[in-house]
């Protein structure tokens, strides 16, 4: 295998704590080494920002409704230019959903190399693999639902945690999942009766429990089992004027949990896209930011984690297993809706949305993602993401990069709004003169991520022994002033190197790489309770056998990279 | 001693069942016997069997008769076609496993062809509804678990779907529908008398090509708003009695079909369904499903989806995808000669498209793959036999709620006889050698 030795560029590494100091990064068999031999391939890094791969943590990228997405806009692909097929490359469309292959192109130009996908309808498991197998370049892995999963509601309300904790074993490895993405908890249920759970204690219809104690229930099975990864939660009341509150409720169940994992994860709950859960006021006339609330409650307790979900003003398509808000949302904007209720196990909704800046509501949203990054302490626990393409599409990251470094660009950003007085008295942003470091930056997008989804070891940082995902990045940190220049630089990586093989060189991707496939294989004790429920829900309430409901590894997965774990010890 | 293969899907319609069970004979080359499915499920599986299969690719000669010809020799044919046309026509996609399309694709990307399924002449005027205004749909099992008024609009799965009664929307048992067909209202609009509309408990006889108009008049019998006396046919009374008993279900399910995907209106009949189905859920909770026709094209939608964008009608052939249906859907490009060679596979135009078109097939180069002798095989130059999706290879496929179900392999094909998949992986390779690509 080739040797590489990156030399001379600002390295930036919060693992180690490297903090743009001038550094060689040498790579051997697709490991970051210690040193290598002189015949290595010498890549030129001076005046240039090296760090890990980016690991995204939470973005919209494959499977059934990413695909709804796609074909029900047909006009998301005039938003970009459709680029020709060239080289390795294959012809590349789409904007918000892009295809397949422009997905990876993006990340790869971005730098990232790692991708989760951050909701897996169970039943719809074999969709979302076949778009990661076609996905090239960048490693992923998907989170499967459970938050309206009736095995899951009947085990939690009785108390059955062992059985609990059997099925969720099942499920991940009938559909090669990753760890335990809860939507929406109960809401979505009742929405298949077109109803929801607003608060954290509104009972679920038929089943009987609350929210509040379907995610208690899942952080002890999460904990139980030793996951990589936390329990990653999208609460309930997304989207509503005043539902900071329902938020602060659905973070205090936290309290009390002690993360149990040899991954080096120290979360016991991940909260995703936190800027669409704390809004205050009471209706539209009254919205506010209560960012800073959130953020200060997240900032005293440690075993909490969050993603952003900044919202970056374009026109995107918002898409969720929260199918219940998606109907919210259509009713909103009086755009085109498809929704998707998937039988036992959950549901989801896809609407188009423009986030324009000329709407006060849109600015509002757009500074409390800013604001709630600014004033996070700890941003190995807060991470950067635009819930693609919920809040707008991931290409934008390098642009949410740029207002976080720079406060120029956010007043130019506030000064082209039409209420700009009035999106400044909605929060603090205005007041915040904060400009984060590129050191910040690379905790957000990779040192901190890896380490909540248990890739603490081996992503997102530039240790040897980890995994060789290298991005060089045209931007020199100690002479550049315009911030600008920190968009164009973060979205056109020079060069890109994962796990050892060359990608991007000299900013032209040069191979399809060797894409994995992360999946978790927890063994737990065996339940007959389970195996009698699964045998009398198959045949009875599902449409499918039980016997064609696993994914298997070899027609659906490229590489498929097994995490084994075993939670009877 | 025979054995039994069970859990096997049915490569047939879009209900896509995968509850069947297959006698096989000891030595794993003959079915015997094919149980649970339908009348023409079953006889999917006895025809693989068929003494008279045609097992070897043919060209057609001068005289109009048949040559054999290898694999290789087809390959090099096809690929040829493909690479010297300006804009091949490459159609079909729906009776084939999503690998095999995902394969066909890079082919396509290639040459620069057109990709069009099946839905340009069944639900295409679905998929442009749904551009339009979206789709609230949900899983056949929700029907199953919770529906308790179902339509079935312009379409008879009596004959077309036959077991999607029993397995989904009229008699099965779910978890809130305990008592199968006593849990359900169910209604059937038609203008004729169908064997569906004899199990149903109400069948509203539109007049024939007046859809919109009823459609029309129920969103507008949902808000007890005024209606003429009569409605397409149908008395005004009649229809606010159906718009209530909508309103009073807990879970209300639309599937249609052809009757009104393929009447006048078209895509503005699906429209407005869709439209009425979002109304309803301002009152209690409503779904609507297309009742796609072939096993697998759903599957052909999704994966030209995640390649490219699109569902069907995709114009690669300026280098970039383009979908315009109307200028890049299979028929009017036939009909406006703008295609200069036909690849067919999986599906049966000959059978289903207007002579104008068929006869623009058979003046072109043409190749033509299919398991079976049709009349898309009598027109074309080249005809690749290959092995049955689902009875003789597995490979994915999506049913009619896009849900995907990975196709079993129950016996070998005929000695010597390539899938589909290794067939096209065979011209890919060659079209790569004629362009210069890098294998």
């Amino acid at each position: 295998m080739t040797e590489i030795l990156i030399k001379n560029g600002f390295v930036f590494d919060p693992v180690q704590g490297i903090n743009g100091d001038k550094k060689d990064i040498a790579i051997k068999d697709g490991v970051i080494v210690e040193s290598v031999s002189s015949a290595a391939k010498v890549i030129d890094a001076s005046g240039m920002t090296v760090m890990a791969g980016g690991v995204d943590i939470h973005s919209h990228v494959a499977g059934a409704k990413v695909n709804v997405g796609r074909n029900f806009r047909p006009e998301d692909k005039l938003q970009a230019v459709y680029e020709p097929a060239r080289g390795v490359r294959h012809m590349a469309g789409g904007n918000s959903v892009p295809t397949v292959f422009k997905t990876a192109y993006k990340y790869a130009d971005m730098g990232y190399t790692t991708v989760m996908e951050a909701a897996m309808p169970p039943l719809y498991a074999r969709h979302t693999h076949e778009e990661m197998r076609d996905t090239p370049i960048i490693d992923q892995a998907a989170l499967p639902l459970f938050g309206n999963n009736w095995f899951i509601l009947e085990y939690l309300k009785n108390g059955e945690m062992d059985n609990a904790t059997a099925y969720i074993s099942w499920l991940l490895r009938s559909t090669k999942g990753y760890g335990i993405k809860c939507v929406n908890p109960g809401g979505t249920e009742a929405w298949a009766w077109g109803l929801n759970c607003m608060t954290i204690n509104d009972p679920v219809p038929y089943f009987e429990i609350t929210p509040k104690e379907i995610v208690a229930g899942l952080i002890a099975a999460n904990e139980a089992l030793h996951l990589p990864h936390s329990l990653h939660l999208h609460g309930n009341n997304l989207g509503n004027p005043g539902n900071y509150q329902t938020t602060l409720d659905t973070l205090k169940i936290a309290e009390g949990f002690k993360p149990n994992n040899t991954f080096g994860r120290d979360q016991v709950l991940h909260h995703t896209h936190i800027q669409f859960h704390s809004y205050g006021g009471t209706t539209w006339a009254d919205f506010e930011s209560k960012g800073a609330e959130v953020m200060d409650y997240i900032n005293k307790n440690p075993q909490l984690t969050c993603d952003i979900g900044f919202v970056t003003l374009d026109e995107t398509t918002t898409m969720t297993g929260d199918g219940p808000f998606e109907y919210h949302l259509t009713a909103l904007n009086h755009l085109k809706w498809a929704n998707t209720d998937v039988e036992v196990e959950c549901g989801s909704g896809i609407v188009p949305y423009v986030y324009s800046k000329d709407i006060y509501v849109c600015g509002v949203q757009w500074s409390i993602g800013l604001e709630m990054a600014l004033l996070a302490k700890d941003h190995m626990r807060c991470y950067l993401t635009t819930d693609h393409p919920n809040a707008g599409p991931f290409t934008r990251y390098p642009r949410v990069m740029k207002w976080l470094m720079s406060e120029k660009a956010r007043d130019e950003v506030f000064a082209s709004m039409k209420s700009e007085d009035k999106v400044r008295d909605r929060s603090t942003l205005g007041g915040i003169d904060r400009e984060l470091t590129l050191y910040e930056i690379a905790m957000m997008t990779r040192a901190g991520t890896a380490k909540a989804l248990g890739f603490g070891g081996k992503l997102g940082g530039l240790v040897p022994g980890m995994q060789a995902d290298v991005a060089v990045y045209p931007y020199n940190p100690e002479t550049e002033s315009d911030p600008e220049q920190i968009e164009w630089a973060f979205s056109n990586a020079k060069y890109l190197i994962k796990s050892g093989e060359v990608i991007i060189n000299d900013s032209e991707i040069v191979s399809n790489g060797n894409k994995q496939t992360y999946w978790v294989d927890v063994k737990t004790k065996a339940s007959t309770q389970v195996e009698h429920d699964l045998s009398e829900m198959f045949r009875k309430y599902y449409t499918v056998s039980e016997r064609n409901y696993e994914v298997e590894e070899k027609s659906f997965m490229k590489n498929p990279n097994v995490i084994a774990i075993d939670a009877t010890l | 001693m025979t054995k039994l293969v069970t859990d096997i899907i049915c490569p047939f319609c879009g209900t896509l069942c995968d509850d069947i069970e297959v006698e096989v004979s000891d030595d794993g080359k003959q079915i015997l016997k094919v149980m649970n499915a339908c009348a023409i499920g079953a006889e999917k599986f006895l025809h693989a069997q068929s003494p008279d299969r045609i097992v070897r690719p043919r060209m057609k000669q001068e005289d109009g008769s048949w040559k054999e010809v290898t694999y290789d020799e087809a390959a090099q044919y096809t690929a040829k076609i493909l690479c010297d046309a300006k804009k091949p026509l490459m159609y079909g996609w729906s009776s084939t496993s999503c690998e095999a399309q995902a394969t066909g694709h890079m082919i396509a990307e290639l040459v620069g062809g057109i990709v069009d399924n099946t839905a340009t002449v069944c639900h295409g005027p679905s998929l442009i509804a749904v551009h339009d205004v979206g789709i609230p749909s949900c899983t056949l099992g929700e029907v199953k678990n919770r529906a308790d008024r179902v339509i079935f609009w312009g379409c008879n799965p009596a004959h077309a779907h036959p077991r999607h009664m029993s397995r989904y929307s009229i008699f099965s048992r779910g978890f809130f529908t305990t008592k199968g067909s006593k849990s359900r209202k169910v209604i059937v609009v038609d203008p004729r008398p169908t064997d569906t509309a004899s199990v149903a408990d109400y069948h509203v006889q539109v007049e024939q090509g007046r859809d919109y108009e009823l459609l029309d008049a129920m969103r507008v019998a949902l808000q007890e708003g005024p209606l003429p006396e009569t409605v397409a046919g149908v008395p005004k009374e009649k229809i606010y009695e159906l718009a209530r008993l909508l309103k009073s279900g807990r879970f209300v399910t639309i599937f249609f079909g052809m009757g009104v995907t393929h009447s006048l209106g078209k895509n503005h009949n699906i429209d407005i369904a869709i439209a009425l189905t979002s109304d309803l859920n301002k009152y209690t909770k409503a779904a609507i499903i297309p009742m796609r026709g072939h096993y697998n094209v759903t599957g052909s939608g999704q994966v030209l989806g995640w390649q490219f964008g699109f569902p069907f009608c995709v114009d690669l052939s300026r280098g970039f995808a383009r979908y315009n249906p109307g200028e890049s859907s299979a028929n009017d490009l036939l009909m406006r000669g703008e295609v200069d060679a036909s690849f067919v596979i999986g599906s049966d135009p000959g059978s289903h498209f207007p002579f104008k078109s068929v006869k623009k097939i058979h003046d072109l180069p043409s190749v033509c793959i299919d398991p079976h002798m049709t009349p898309t095989v009598a027109v074309s130059k080249c005809h690749v036999p290959v092995a049955l999706v689902g009875i003789e290879i597995g490979g994915s496929c999506y049913r009619m709620d896009n849900v995907p179900i990975e196709s079993r392999k129950v016996v070998d094909p005929p000695a010597g006889m390539l899938t589909d998949g290794e067939f096209l992986e065979l011209v890919l390779a060659e079209v790569k050698r004629i362009k210069g690509v890098a294998a």
